[in-house]
């Protein structure tokens, strides 16, 4: 358990998701979507003790380099090839306030477009030094950061000729299960980001832009690593003013 | 006409979880050992958690009723006594040998998944009235967008199901029992079906 012993417990029901801005569940440019799509409406119901409430996770878990993939799956000495580059950014709710103490995990294939994983046949090669998962827990002002390798661009059998961007998936957790979210980072000036259909699941322009992280020049550490700034908005609470008491509540 | 402007932020917006979430939510299942101990939520209980003991399996399956074998599934539920391993949880405090929270990957060869847990008890609704005892699911893969909650509701709680809010909110009343698992003995089977005639009810909350 973080000790957040000081801040007002947190009890208000999240702000409604807007699910015209997050992708639809059917989405048939990209084809698996097709056969794992809900048909039906969603059930709607306005946030219980269910999903206002969350797992918390304590900085015990963490390893001193769960947050650094050049190193933490390298034989000591060595370390995973490619661009070097820090990501970084704050988890922050819709109404702008940081979301301190929640648990980021990231993964991502290698700079050649290779994930670690036995179903991953991609003929580039694996990095002997690269495993490419880490994990970090968000301090007070909501901050994260994390070193890898500039993950490459990789083939996928959808269309006959797609690739998806370069990208870091993104798995965060707030301070309720209904904020669990996990989405995908893209890098700042890559053409394919518009040729992708995962990419294109996205309808609005302005909600892809949000997944694009920029290059932080201020934060590049010179002969060393490039920076990248992202991010994240989970959903908002409302304020507790005036709901009506929960009986034990 | 100016007014004072809102300012909030909009949602990230999701994407899928793709075939290789594995590597990132449970490394060691995926044969990257070495980076963490042991994966994340793979144990529930231990020795000294209070509660009755029960399996939870079943299978995710997908519009032409194949089993889907790259899910990741997690589950958040209240404690033996109904109380939630949580900062937000006001009512009292949860028992510390039981987080109440769980991961687990649908297996890539029968795609089947396993929580070894405890039966949760019945927290109340925001009216006061209790809800039947349930498990909340998420479920994210390769072709899901945007991660699927439901609940799995207990075939024994007949009488807390009948008045159960959630529940009662389901207009075409045969689907009800697409939250209601299959209980024999201890295990729980609770299969998710994604699309068609059994289409579980997934929930906007």
């Amino acid at each position: 358990m973080s000790d957040r012993s000081n801040s007002k417990p947190e009890t208000g029901a999240f702000f409604a998701r807007d699910r015209a801005w997050h992708p639809p569940a059917f989405a048939p440019g990209y084809k698996t979507s097709v056969l794992r799509s809900p048909r039906r409406a969603l059930l709607s119901l306005d946030g219980t003790i269910s999903e206002i409430t969350g797992p918390v996770f304590g900085h015990s878990i963490l390893n001193e380099l769960d947050n650094d993939l050049i190193h933490n799956f390298a034989k000591p000495g060595e370390s995973a090839i490619g661009e070097r580059i820090i990501v970084h950014g704050r988890v922050l709710d819709e109404r702008g306030r940081p979301v301190p103490g929640v648990l980021v995990e990231f993964w991502q294939a290698n700079a050649g477009g290779r994930y670690r994983h036995k179903k991953e046949t991609y003929l580039a090669a694996i990095d002997p030094n690269f495993g490419g998962c880490g994990r970090a827990i968000t301090d007070d002002e909501g901050h994260y950061a994390f070193r890898t390798i500039r993950p490459g661009a990789y083939p996928w059998p959808n269309g006959v000729n797609d690739w998806r961007p370069a990208h870091i998936h993104f798995s965060v957790f707030g301070h309720g299960f209904a904020q669990r979210l996990i989405t995908q980072m893209y890098f700042e000036g890559d053409p394919m980001i518009w040729k992708c259909p995962i990419v294109g699941t996205i309808p609005d322009k302005q909600a892809i832009e949000q997944l694009i992280a920029p290059l932080d020049w201020g934060n590049t550490i010179p002969m060393d690593a490039r920076a990248y700034k992202f991010d994240i908005v989970l959903r908002g609470r409302r304020s507790t003013l005036f709901e009506n008491r929960l009986e034990g509540n | 006409m100016m007014v004072q402007e809102l300012g909030y932020l909009k949602e990230t917006p999701s994407q899928t979880a793709g075939p290789y979430v594995h590597i990132g939510l449970t490394p060691n299942y995926s044969e990257i050992g070495g980076v963490y101990e042991a994966d994340l939520g793979s144990a529930m209980v231990n020795d000294k958690t209070l509660g009755e003991r029960i399996t939870v399996t079943g299978r995710v399956l997908d519009g032409a009723g194949a089993p889907v074998k790259d899910a990741v599934l997690e589950i958040w539920q209240a404690d033996g006594a109904g109380l939630y391993n949580s900062p937000s949880e006001l009512r009292g405090a949860a028992d510390p040998n039981f987080a109440g929270w769980g991961r687990c990957p649908t297996s890539s060869t029968d795609g089947v998944f396993r929580f070894e847990t405890i039966k949760p008890g019945r927290v109340p609704f925001k009216d006061g009235r209790k809800m039947a005892p349930h498990i909340t699911f998420w479920i994210v893969a390769r072709g899901i967008n945007i991660g699927l909650h439901t609940r799995m509701y207990f075939p024994e709680e007949a009488a807390a199901n009948a008045e159960d809010p959630l529940l009662a909110r389901i207009e075409h009343r045969d689907r009800v029992a697409t939250l209601v698992a299959v209980k024999e003995g201890s295990v729980y089977t609770f299969d998710v079906h994604l699309q068609g005639d059994k289409e579980t009810v997934f929930l906007d909350i």
